[in-house]
């Protein structure tokens, strides 16, 4: 029996020819990456290990991201004990504000994630490394603490559901949509502690902003990983970022899936997710009249240039409707420069958005655009939970780029085609 | 190993952040984190639990983030064990991790109830309920999970390990 994409990744760090479904490995890391909300827990726990030192200098990588620029005298202090251990640690890769970025965004930008690479971190959304061909996986703080001081971690090696991917997206379609799609097919714990591995024709037209969207909710279906063959593009992208070498691993031909899907992209139509779970999908067609207080564009789901430049497209021009309050916030501050450069930043703002620092702040309710109660926003990013973006009774709906930014011009969800065919 | 007390009964799909908040993760200090413990999802948790309760739950416990925040505030709240059908799997791991026990248990899910009187032995896996006199069995832990349960966490017994045969890991 041969093996999927994510067992050969696994097998090689564990210096194993195989490993099957089931079987408890322990395995080499090639990256441990931790934020200010996860890595001071963690800090805690290595020092109670007893270790003094971190296992590898530059695999180690420290992003306060998600209460920063610091929101308060407590974020403060936790960002402080995380600046402090970076330094103590001589810890190569320690982004402060000014160089950082949401961590997801950053560390494919800074090349620090290549193909074939085994990476752990403490944030769930760390399954977006799959775009790259990567096995990578969220865990707690005390995975992360241990991960730092041994450079190992143990793993069940997962089963898989293969997605043969055909076809070619429509219109506005994107990653977003597609991802969204299959979470509402197979429920948001569909793919509970399994891979979700990505294969098929249709991936040449997925672009690899695209693809990190996709293997960034790999988690909302209750994965342990997603991720995707690799192609031109990946290599492109590497090439583009990395100096690190690479392996590429490619799934059997005989390997064992516990279910294949196949789908034809040509057939999806944006889709959004309505409260309170990213599996309550409905397409844009189906949607109705949703009015809407806030849009929401960014995060380590949809932060990326071409995620901007969709969205300043839709909004060049137009106007952002009176009372809607839209926010911007870019993935990276190469993102933000890269935006600015291109003129979408004043785009953006001239429609009347607000462009803020990259911060995973109002994605998680942190900061910077807080729901009060009743408000409802459409936004790009992961989670549609009970209170996820501010007061319990706050309403939250997962979408697009291109359908956030047309829903910010008429004030409710809105088709892109709609909005563009009115004018 | 025993856990034995009142039962607090949950659907399906409960996330991390509704266990604890995010507005609250700017420490990470447990007590405070107790204290908010399951505040969006049922705010009267935390004046009504007590020392050694249950909390059992359907499908999928623990989705969403990785924030060990989540088992931690559990856990310092005073709950004793959770029981679920299935578990998001960062929330496992996280929970093992910190020495929450939990067990995965459809049977018994959906012969609880809320206010339910409920024993649990952690060495065979029987769980008793004692309100309505039935019990269940659920698969006992894997003998490294039960000396990671009796030393409190991973940490805790990776120290006392160390100690013992005086190698490091």
């Amino acid at each position: 029996m041969g093996m999927t994409m994510t067992q050969k990744i696994l097998a090689a760090h564990a210096g194993l020819d195989r490993v099957e479904a089931g079987q408890l490995i322990e395995a080499n890391l090639d990256l441990v990456l931790g934020n200010d909300i996860t890595s001071p827990v963690a800090i805690r726990e290595f020092e109670k290990m007893g270790a003094n030192k971190v296992f590898h200098r530059s695999k180690v990588a420290l992003v306060p991201d998600h209460f920063t620029p610091n929101k308060d005298i407590k974020a403060a202090e936790q960002c402080k004990c995380v600046r402090e251990f970076a330094k103590k640690m001589e810890v190569e890769n320690y982004f402060e504000v000014g160089e950082m970025g949401i961590e997801h965004c950053l560390l494919p930008e800074k090349g620090l994630v290549v193909p074939g690479d085994l990476v752990i971190g403490a944030d769930s959304h760390t399954c977006t490394y799959g775009a790259l061909g990567a096995f990578s996986t969220g865990v707690g703080s005390t995975d992360m603490a241990a991960g730092m001081a041994t450079g190992k971690c143990w793993f069940k090696v997962p089963s898989a559901i293969k997605f043969v991917l055909k076809g070619k997206p429509q219109g506005w379609v994107s990653g977003k949509d597609i991802i969204l799609h299959i979470i509402g097919m197979i429920g948001v714990d569909g793919a509970l502690y399994k891979s979700m591995e990505f294969v098929g024709d249709g991936i040449q037209h997925i672009s690899m902003d695209g693809r990190f969207t996709m293997a960034n909710m790999a988690i909302e279906a209750g994965a342990k990983n997603g991720i995707f063959i690799v192609d031109e593009k990946t290599i492109e992208y590497v090439l583009n970022h990395s100096s690190k070498s690479w392996t590429v691993y490619e799934p059997d031909a005989d390997a064992e899936y516990d279910e294949v899907y196949e789908i034809d992209l040509s057939k999806i139509r944006p889709t959004v997710a309505f409260p309170h779970l990213p599996d309550n999908t409905r397409t844009i067609d189906e949607v109705g009249d949703v009015e809407i207080d806030q849009v929401v564009i960014g995060s380590c789901t949809n932060g990326r240039m071409e995620d901007l430049r969709v969205a300043a497209k839709i909004l060049k021009g137009r106007k952002v409707k009176k009372g809607v309050r839209v926010i911007v916030f870019p993935g990276t501050q190469k993102i933000y420069l890269d935006a600015l450069k291109e003129g979408i930043i004043e785009q953006l703002i001239e429609a009347g958005a607000v462009v803020s620092t990259p911060t995973c702040g109002p994605c998680l309710g942190g900061h910077m655009g807080i729901l009060a109660k009743g408000e409802r926003a459409v936004a790009t990013t992961n989670r549609n939970f009970v209170g996820r973006m501010g007061h319990t009774e706050s309403e939250v709906y997962l979408a697009s780029p291109a359908v956030a930014a047309a829903s910010a011009v008429t004030g409710k969800i809105t088709d892109p085609d709609t909005l563009l065919k009115a004018d | 190993m025993k856990a034995k007390g009142r039962v607090f009964r949950y659907n399906n799909n409960v996330d991390t952040d509704v266990i604890i908040p995010a507005r609250y993760l700017n420490t990470s200090d447990p007590k405070e984190l107790a204290a908010h413990c399951m505040e969006d999802i049922d705010p009267d948790f935390v004046k009504n639990v007590k020392p050694g309760d249950i909390i059992v739950a359907d499908r999928n416990f623990g989705c969403g983030s990785s924030r060990e925040h989540a088992p931690i505030a559990i856990k310092a709240s005073g709950v004793s064990c959770v029981i679920a059908s299935t578990f998001a799997r960062i929330f496992y791991r996280n929970a093992i991790n910190i020495g929450l026990p939990i067990l995965e248990c459809e049977q018994a899910v959906k012969g609880i109830e809320a206010g339910d009187e409920v024993e649990v032995d952690f060495d065979t896996g029987i769980i008793r309920n004692l309100t309505k006199g039935t019990t269940f069995k659920a698969r006992p832990f894997p003998e490294f999970m039960k000396k990671i349960m009796a030393a409190d966490g991973l940490v805790n017994y990776i120290r006392t390990k160390n100690a013992g045969d005086g190698s490091p890991s």
